[in-house]
């Protein structure tokens, strides 16, 4: 697997021929704020504004399927929610993921629905169990908890037995 | 049902059943009405809630309610060490727990970056091959019984029982395995294990021809898949959908073949592919897969290469009990695994495999300390679902029950 690269100029240099960092790069060069490439996977942090942007870009790059959609709180750390999306291609046989990092005052970032459908119930989980809203959702309800539920369950500052 | 007066009025909860509306006020003749399927109906398959608009018997809405079985276990793993994870993974699957473990393990194993014995993967291969047939015997008994076909259910379990005998054998345990373990195998295989699985192996070919004799040709159960519920495979990838009801759309995607884990590049092995997109492929598609994993777990038993099941790491995998009692280090070793954990390095990463009902994912987070920072399961079952509406609208109630049964869902799955 080789040495974890963790800037995203040493990214930059040693995977200059990644179809997603070429793509994403032409199409928008602000975007990726971050990279790294750790225990052979490929991480690119991408402006909270441009997901939307960046994940059509890359549909259009050839990676095709969208696996996964979830999220990290790094409570108390600011910015505090790493929204999570692993794409996948099935004609390179690669896998990129994404991180938008979003701030505790009203998170919310776009909605890639329009992009990929399937990403439907999976943001519909986030906003669930992070509290995170997204934008441009067709229906933004809750999915695991009862409608009337209190709170965000995952979040870090929620106690794992609940509120009793 | 929206102007209800025990409504608890909170900002932004919707009703479920709001979703859905009758449509009294385009006349008598188009007149809809909703209605209500499960949570407890047998054809659901647990605990999932359809919420239907119906014109006649013909399908116009569909909305899927989950939920009634989340029991919280991604928050539950960010409390327990990284090896007090693997009996809770059982739990997310109770059809395959086996590839629940793997998928676990290997995530954990690729952020330690361990390396695991040769024969500790083909077990695992192994053990999950025997894992896929059990789980497609219970979907082709329980989805032929859905249909009326209620003899192929007694005809499944049978053989069904076999396997759970096997696990029982190799783990103690009939559907909680919890075999694996993050740096190999809990225990060696008994004695017998092998011989008992090739007698398994060796019937199971002909078995597989019996229930097709049972179903393929039956006029009423052909009648009742073919032509049923369409999704193409544009929108089986635009939808997220995986595994059997992926190829069965035409797309040639197998995470096994494409991106392979745990030796499974050893293997040689087809995998079957239709491009008719109805439930009926999705049969064909299953059946065929059943008789591949017989070719690979006779593969796996011939082949089993010789040595140690757990990896070479003692401060993640326990230590023998041989060595414990003679051993100072390794007295210490357990001690310190059972009482503090390991730490895991920081770090991230996603691991797919090819679970039976699709692509099974465990996105990990460590932040460098002995509990998981975060456990995410991607699971087949809940992106599979969001297709339903496409496959079933425009076609009767009873094709709900069939398109159900054909993309074989887990609700302990969906609802974690």
């Amino acid at each position: 697997m080789g040495e974890a690269l963790l800037t995203r100029e040493a990214v930059f240099d040693a995977l200059a021929e990644n179809v997603a960092i070429q793509a994403l790069r032409a199409a928008h060069p602000e975007a990726i704020t971050n990279a790294k490439f750790d225990r052979g996977e490929l991480t690119l942090v991408i402006a909270a504004d441009q997901i939307r942007a960046a994940c059509r870009t890359l549909q259009q790059a050839g990676y095709n399927f969208l696996e996964d959609v979830t999220c990290v709180d790094w409570y108390p750390v600011e910015p505090r929610f790493q929204v999570t999306y692993h794409i996948l291609s099935h004609k390179m046989k690669e896998r990129v993921r994404l991180h938008a990092m979003v701030e505790s005052i009203d998170p919310s970032v776009d909605s890639i629905t329009p992009v990929w459908p399937a990403a439907n119930y999976y943001e519909r989980e986030v906003w669930d169990l992070f509290g995170v809203r997204f934008h441009g959702h067709p229906g933004l309800r809750r999915i695991m908890m009862p409608e009337e539920w209190e709170g965000h369950p995952l979040r870090k500052d929620y106690p794992v037995e609940g509120y009793r | 049902m929206a102007d209800n007066p025990h409504a608890p009025e909170i900002p932004g909860f919707t009703e479920t059943a709001t979703l859905v509306k009758p449509r009294p006020e385009e006349g008598p003749k188009d007149r809809t009405m909703v209605l209500n399927m499960g949570p407890q109906h047998p054809s659901t398959h647990g605990v999932l809630r359809v919420v239907l608009e119906i014109d006649g018997e013909t399908v116009v809405k569909l909305v899927p309610d989950i939920g009634y079985l989340h029991t919280g276990i991604e928050k539950t793993c960010e409390a327990k060490f990284w090896q007090q994870v693997v009996p809770l993974t059982d739990r997310i699957d109770y059809l395959c727990p086996m590839t629940n473990n793997l998928c676990y393990c290997l995530a954990g194993e690729k952020l330690l970056q361990l390396e695991i014995p040769a024969r500790a993967q083909w077990m695992r291969v192994l053990l999950n091959e025997l894992t896929r047939l059990n789980s497609h015997l219970v979907w082709l008994g329980t989805h032929a019984m859905d249909i009326g076909a209620l003899t192929v259910f007694l005809y499944t379990f049978r053989e069904r029982e076999e396997i759970l005998r096997i696990f029982e054998h190799v783990s103690g345990q009939r559907m909680m395995t919890s075999y694996f373990r993050i740096g190999g195998l809990a225990l060696e295989p008994p004695l017998d294990f092998f011989s008992s699985v090739q007698s398994l192996v060796k019937i199971l070919p002909e078995k597989i021809d019996e229930y097709e004799n049972l179903l393929t040709g039956n006029p009423i159960f052909i009648n009742r898949l073919k032509g049923v519920g369409y999704l193409s495979a544009e929108d089986a990838i635009s939808l997220g959908v995986t595994g059997p009801p992926l190829r069965a759309s035409g797309v040639d995607w197998d995470l096994r073949r494409d991106m392979p884990y745990t030796s499974y590049e050893k293997f040689q092995f087809k995998v079957p592919v239709s491009n008719d997109g109805d439930v009926w492929a999705r049969y064909l598609v299953r059946l065929q897969e059943m008789r591949e994993s017989v070719k690979i777990c006779q593969q796996a038993l011939d082949g089993m290469p010789e040595g140690s099941i757990k990896a070479d790491a003692p401060h993640v995998v326990l230590p023998d009990r041989e060595k414990m009692k003679t051993q100072m280090e390794s007295l210490i070793y357990h001690f310190k695994i059972v009482t503090e954990g390991f730490q895991v390095p920081a770090g991230e990463v996603y691991q797919a495999v090819e679970s039976p009902r699709g692509e099974m994912g465990y996105y990990a987070v460590s932040d460098g300390t002995a509990k998981p920072y975060r456990v995410h399961m991607r699971n087949p079952s809940f992106a599979t679902l969001q297709a339903l509406e496409t496959m079933c609208v425009g076609r009767l109630i009873a094709d709900v029950v069939a398109v159900i049964g054909s993309i074989d869902i887990v609700l302990g799955e969906i609802d974690r």
